[in-house]
């Protein structure tokens, strides 16, 4: 019988690769999908902290499309294999909750990392950064080549854009403070298109002479812009910098159109989700005002809300560029 | 086996026959395939053989089995209904519209299937009043369906629903026998009756067959699949019930992909895409199998695009099997 030789054959080969782990803390790492880059890197941050810590074994997982209801049946068993913990960057905040819940009631730890689970699905989550941070960043990105200060402006995505407003905010209000000399002359909107993006930056190295950098919040208005002082050899008079990923982003670094940029680094973020959930499998409590270690990355504290921001975004410069280029 | 029985139960008619023996060892084989994953499973991972596993595994199949059934008599008529995730969207939206105006428990669920049956009603007034093809009406109101969920919800859920509603996506009947478990067995053995015990059924068959013959034999070809269209709408909206009351929130999104995965199940069950040949048996053996399937690769934690690459080669494969099977017939014979 042919069809028994296959079955067992399928059997045999799948008890090898479930090797059981004893007396491992079992941490799954759940993505939104797999087959993408930065969660790819998530996982090598993952995986880099289980050594650290020893004695954990990292189950990276997710689905194939990015859908809630998928990754209610990824978690499903992960429940089932009893794993130790979820640490899990949600498709959707509100839909995860009662699968997460029963996850929690069986014992199992619940944190959410990246993109986040509304609070009753969860016993913890972590944001890569907070808007402070990020604010006084971008500022921080085009003031550290600045020495002597000057004019500065910027160019953000919508002008509706929740995120981008909040960050923008927080830069003005960490100018007068922290960097005196730098004058912010102007924020434009270039609704996170190309095309007017570029119009926008043309708009303002027309409109100020004296324009000493570019800050653009938006991984599409930093390209335009660098495009922009490329195109103008405006190369070493308008440092272009912002927030920007790094494959898209590495040829202005390479010709010098930008010092350096700066986003989340999703190595660290799965490093860190590793590292919390871990800390919680261990005894920890997850309460508001508590501080958890996140190994080489610093440490937490927890919010209102059982939240907490990694740190401020990672800067990417020549000397890295190349390495996360790479990576997303 | 199955060749002993084709030889013993040769029949003068040449053209029913081997049609009906196929269909016979077709179900005989879903079953060795569900035992055969089974047994690998339980082989495979010390996990799974727990009764909450087994209780966990079926929510990977219960809404969208509940729709195949339906889908099933759709597609043996020779059509075929595309819009069934976005009737589940566009009723989970509805029904969270009316929670905002304070709507209790039994409003929800009559809204929800209420607004499924209309919108099978409304594909099945394209279908066969303006007598436009199945699949050209269908992929329009998917994208029609999905649409209006989008214009009321935009990027924003519904959520808060009671607790009694989140019962029939996430209450038990007893032990680890949740409530979609039994609404599926159910509408299971109904639609059973309904296909293979009642002259519904057999016209439904006939309609697959020769539509033409069908309605010179007097058959209402254009009500049944109105009726059909409309009772696919039903299932859906009861789905959409049970996976609103699972997640306990709305998206537009909700859903999405289901469609084909129900398309998957109808034809793994041996329904003829073609239309004419089918058995509901079938169709709940393939549900199990693919929530065995997904479940199983699950605890392995085997990366979710090995397991689209293993259910799109199952679905391959059977697809397939007939054909070869035929192909050597003939040359034997």
């Amino acid at each position: 019988m042919k069809l028994w030789k296959l079955l067992t054959a399928t059997a045999a080969a799948a008890v090898l690769l479930a090797t059981p782990a004893f007396a491992q803390t079992r941490i799954a790492l759940v993505v939104k999908s797999l087959g993408n880059g930065f969660f790819d890197a998530a996982a090598k941050g993952a995986e880099e902290a289980a050594a650290e810590l020893g004695d954990v074994e990292v189950i990276y997982t997710g689905p194939t499309a990015a859908t809630a209801e998928a990754q209610i049946e990824v978690v499903n068993s992960l429940i089932a294999q009893q794993v130790d913990a979820i640490a899990i960057s949600a498709n959707d905040p509100d839909a995860l909750v009662p699968v997460l819940q029963r996850a929690m009631e069986r014992g199992i730890k619940v944190i959410s990392w990246d993109s986040g689970v509304a609070a009753e699905g969860r016993q913890l989550h972590l944001n890569p950064s907070e808007t402070a941070l990020i604010g006084e960043t971008i500022i921080k990105l085009a003031a550290d080549y600045l020495p002597e200060g000057g004019d500065v402006a910027i160019l953000s995505a919508a002008s509706t854009a929740t995120n981008q407003n909040a960050w923008i905010e927080a830069a003005k209000a960490a100018i007068p403070e922290k960097f005196p000399n730098i004058n912010l002359v102007s924020v434009v909107y270039g609704d996170d298109d190309s095309v007017k993006s570029t119009e926008e930056a043309r708009g303002l190295i027309a409109a100020y002479p004296d324009l000493k950098a570019i800050i653009a919040p938006t991984t599409v208005g930093v390209v335009a812009a660098a495009q922009v002082v490329t195109d103008q050899n405006l190369i070493g008079k308008i440092n272009v910098t912002g927030l920007a990923l790094p494959s898209e982003f590495k040829q202005f670094i390479d010709n010098g159109a930008s010092q350096a940029v700066a986003l989340w680094n999703p190595i660290d973020l799965g490093y860190s989700a590793v590292y919390l959930a871990n800390a919680l499998v261990e005894g920890a409590e997850a309460a508001p005002g508590a501080t958890l270690s996140i190994g080489k990355v610093g440490e937490v504290t927890l919010d209102d809300t059982n939240s907490a921001a990694m740190a401020a975004p990672f800067q990417f410069d020549a000397s890295n560029i190349e390495e996360f280029s790479k990576i997303y | 086996m199955s060749d002993t029985t084709v030889t013993a139960r040769q029949l003068p008619d040449r053209l029913d026959n081997p049609l009906k023996s196929a269909v016979l060892s077709w179900e005989s084989l879903l079953v060795l395939v569900a035992l055969g994953i089974f047994l690998a499973n339980s082989f495979a991972s010390p996990y799974f053989l727990n009764a909450w596993s087994l209780s966990d595994l079926t929510f990977n199949f219960t809404e969208k089995g509940l729709i195949a059934l339906a889908m099933a008599l759709v597609i043996i008529t020779g059509e075929i209904d595309l819009s069934v995730a976005s009737i589940i969207a566009l009723a989970s939206t509805l029904m969270g519209l009316a929670l905002q105006y304070g709507a209790d428990t039994p409003t929800l669920v009559a809204v929800g299937v209420g607004v499924g049956v209309l919108c099978g009603a409304f594909n099945g007034f394209l279908v066969t009043g303006l007598k436009l093809p199945s699949i050209v009406v269908t992929i329009g109101t998917m994208s029609l369906f999905r649409g209006v969920a989008f214009i009321i919800l935009g990027d924003q859920s519904f959520k808060g629903y009671p607790k009694e509603f989140s019962w029939f996506g996430q209450g038990y009947v007893g032990w680890v026998i949740s409530f979609e478990l039994v609404l599926f067995l159910v509408a299971a053995v109904i639609f059973y009756v309904l296909l293979h015990r009642t002259v519904f059924g057999r016209q439904v068959f006939a309609i697959g067959n020769n539509a033409t013959a069908a309605r010179f034999s007097g058959v209402r070809v254009d009500r049944i699949k109105f009726v059909l269209f409309c009772l696919t709408g039903l299932m859906s909206g009861i789905a959409a019930v049970l996976l609103t009351a699972r997640l306990g929130s709305t998206r537009p999104s909700i859903a999405e992909g289901f469609e084909l995965d129900v398309v998957t199940m109808v034809v793994l069950g041996g329904v003829s895409i073609l239309g004419g040949a089918g058995s509901i048996i079938g169709v709940v053996l393939a549900a199990l199998i693919i929530g065995l399937v997904t479940f199983g690769l699950g605890l392995l934690n085997v990366p979710g695009i090995v397991m689209t690459i293993f259910t799109g080669s199952l679905l391959i494969v059977v697809i397939a099997l007939p054909i070869l099977w035929k192909m050597w017939k003939e040359r034997r014979a």
